[in-house]
């Protein structure tokens, strides 16, 4: 449904994107993931039609961004990094307006609108003007917006930046249910919890080009190991303990703070754990507790985004 | 921990025939350009509205269109009318009104400026661009707002005017005729405006140089004064100021005192033939310029 390839975009001595590819399959979530200055929102900007890329091309809905550019907008919807709204209009009234230049009749605009208000619990604010609004409802407007022209690709740009946590999770369930309904959704994010939580499949980009990409599961494998917490009987020497298992580790061992335990990087299989269980216990030591968990999109992010090599 | 509460053919309530799912779901059906034109102005419709809608919320908006037409008639009329010589007969209320009349026209750059950089230096801009919407009715909705806005100004100049003893000694064609070359102006104008909005770096510096250019507009011309008084070069400069030459139009039309039907430069002879050509040629060079420095700005 999205498909780009080599979009360069550069502006002045600023290389935005330097040879970014995507491929995002109707129906699916891709998610953007990168930090500031990473060319997440040129990205977006060029395949919502709003940017013209200096080398490289891309579909959207099967439209060419730079030769069919009515055609893609005639199918997307966009909700930008900053909500873009007639501050002085009423959130209804934006809604309308928004509904009418996306080619919508008059009646139809105004049932549309009056759905998505409820939908998006702003129906007590309809009728206040949008500069009335805090940053969370602005956001779910902005959403609604771009939601009027019943998009079948809908590309939003850090949907959840500077939101209170409630605000977030809320908005995460609107997204949530998008996706559901068959969506094809773009998002850009710097937060890997969002990525985590919303992206069937994330593209890690810095420096204007795709740096790793794969399903969260995936990009947290690729991370490579995991983390085994252990906890033993106090006592038990924790060095007999690490003896024991040293086989296991892929790592340097490490002591817990404030536990009589160790954290030990594991290469995760099935029936590792147990493995480890039947081999303390043989060896007389009393487990207290034992955990895998596996490498956070923090550690991925961490090892993907490091300077970008020359 | 939300269930899906809506999903798309509801949106459209009961009673509308879904739209197909497997096309847009707009209502651009054909591609003809009879359509194309039928939306673009359906376009220039909303974004007048809006325009329009805007001022419900922020009525002080209004402010400079209601009040300072107002004070320009009372100060003109009671504080300046001694103070200004007004040559051969006539009251010199009867005169000064069609020339505030006319800066009201001129001041709907002002308005187009500042509103065209206040849109440019929002994101709305970019939620237009993303929409499959005529790009040039951004402007032509706003200029027609702007445009009506004026005309309440130029009602209230006209009710204070009649209030302070101005009167029109004309028929109804003669009458309408002034409005018509007035809005020709207003609106030409306004594109002017529109023009400098999109050049400024903002707001501010659009209201800068929208006031740069119209307070000595105004005030070199025949709208307040009789201009036999200024020095040969300013009266040069008078003489074809289109705020003098629609002045001077709506005066020979309202049949109020025109001392610069005795002046011999072309415009001053043939105000109305001057103000329509002004109005055209202004409106001919800054209408696509205007467009093509917003798609430039907004540009991709």
């Amino acid at each position: 449904m999205i498909e780009a390839h080599g979009l360069t975009k550069s502006f002045g001595p600023a290389r935005a994107l330097a040879g970014l590819d995507l491929a995002v399959p109707a129906g699916t979530t891709m998610c953007l993931l990168g930090p500031n200055g990473a060319g997440k929102t040129t990205a977006v900007r060029v395949l919502t039609t709003l940017l013209r890329p200096d080398a490289g091309w891309a579909r959207v809905a099967g439209y060419d961004v730079a030769t069919d550019g009515a055609d893609v907008r005639r199918r997307i919807g966009m909700s930008g990094q900053y909500a873009s709204l007639d501050e002085c209009l009423t959130g209804r009234a934006n809604l309308v307006m928004i509904a009418r230049l996306s080619r919508i009749a008059k009646r139809k605009a105004r049932c549309r609108a009056a759905a998505l208000l409820a939908a998006l619990d702003l129906e007590q604010a309809a009728d206040r003007p949008v500069r009335t609004y805090s940053g969370g409802m602005r956001r779910r407007l902005d959403l609604a917006a771009s939601l009027l022209g019943q998009p079948s690709v809908l590309f939003l740009d850090e949907p959840t930046t500077g939101l209170d946590p409630r605000s977030r999770l809320t908005l995460w369930g609107i997204i949530g249910d998008l996706v559901a309904m068959g969506t094809t959704l773009l998002l850009t994010t710097q937060y890997l919890d969002e990525a985590d939580r919303l992206a069937d499949r994330i593209c890690v980009i810095n420096g204007g080009r795709v740096t790793a990409q794969g399903s969260p599961a995936e990009l947290k494998a690729r991370a490579g190991t995991s983390l085994l917490r252990l906890t033993v009987s106090a006592t038990v020497s924790l060095a007999r303990a690490a003896e024991e298992i040293s086989e296991y580790a892929a790592g340097p061992v490490r002591r817990l703070a404030g536990q009589h335990g160790l954290e030990i990087p594991v290469v995760q299989r099935p029936g590792l754990v147990t493995e480890i269980v039947r081999l303390l216990d043989a060896a007389g030591i009393d487990v207290d507790d034992i955990a895998v968990r596996p490498p956070s999109l923090d550690d991925v992010f961490a090892s993907l985004t490091g300077p970008v090599a020359a | 921990m939300r269930a899906v509460v809506w999903s798309l053919p509801d949106l459209d309530g009961p009673g509308i025939e879904e739209p197909s799912l497997a096309g847009p779901a707009q209502d651009a059906a054909g591609t003809g350009w009879l359509d194309g034109l039928r939306w673009a102005l359906s376009d220039v419709r909303v974004l007048a509205w809006r325009t329009l809608a805007r001022i419900a919320t922020t009525p002080e908006q209004l402010l400079n269109v209601t009040l300072l037409p107002l004070v320009f008639v009372l100060l003109f009329s009671y504080v300046f009318n001694g103070a200004i010589v007004f040559p051969g007969h006539g009251s010199y209320r009867d005169y000064l009104i069609a020339g505030i009349f006319a800066v009201n026209m001129g001041g709907t750059a002002q308005g187009a400026a500042i509103g065209m950089a206040v849109d440019l230096s929002t994101g709305l801009i970019d939620r237009f661009r993303s929409l499959p919407m005529s790009r040039a009715a951004v402007i032509v909705g706003r200029t027609v707002a702007d445009l009506l806005t004026t005309l309440l100004g130029a009602a209230v100049t006209v009710l204070a005017g009649l209030a302070v003893g101005w009167r029109v000694h004309a028929s109804p064609a003669s009458l309408l005729l002034a409005l018509v070359f007035a809005l020709m102006f207003g609106y030409s104008a306004a594109w002017a405006g529109a023009c400098v909005g999109i050049l400024a770096r903002g707001p501010e510096s659009a209201q800068a140089v929208g006031l740069t250019v119209i307070v000595p507009l105004s005030l070199t011309s025949n709208a307040f004064i009789s201009t036999a008084s200024l020095p040969s070069a300013l009266q040069l400069v008078a003489n074809w100021n289109p705020v003098s030459v629609l002045a001077a139009a709506c005066r020979r039309l309202l049949g109020n005192p025109d001392p610069a039907a005795a002046i011999h430069a072309w415009p001053m002879q043939h105000p109305e033939l001057a103000s329509a050509l002004w109005s055209l040629a202004l409106l001919a060079v800054m209408a696509p310029l205007t467009v093509r420095l917003y798609i430039h700005r907004t540009g991709r």
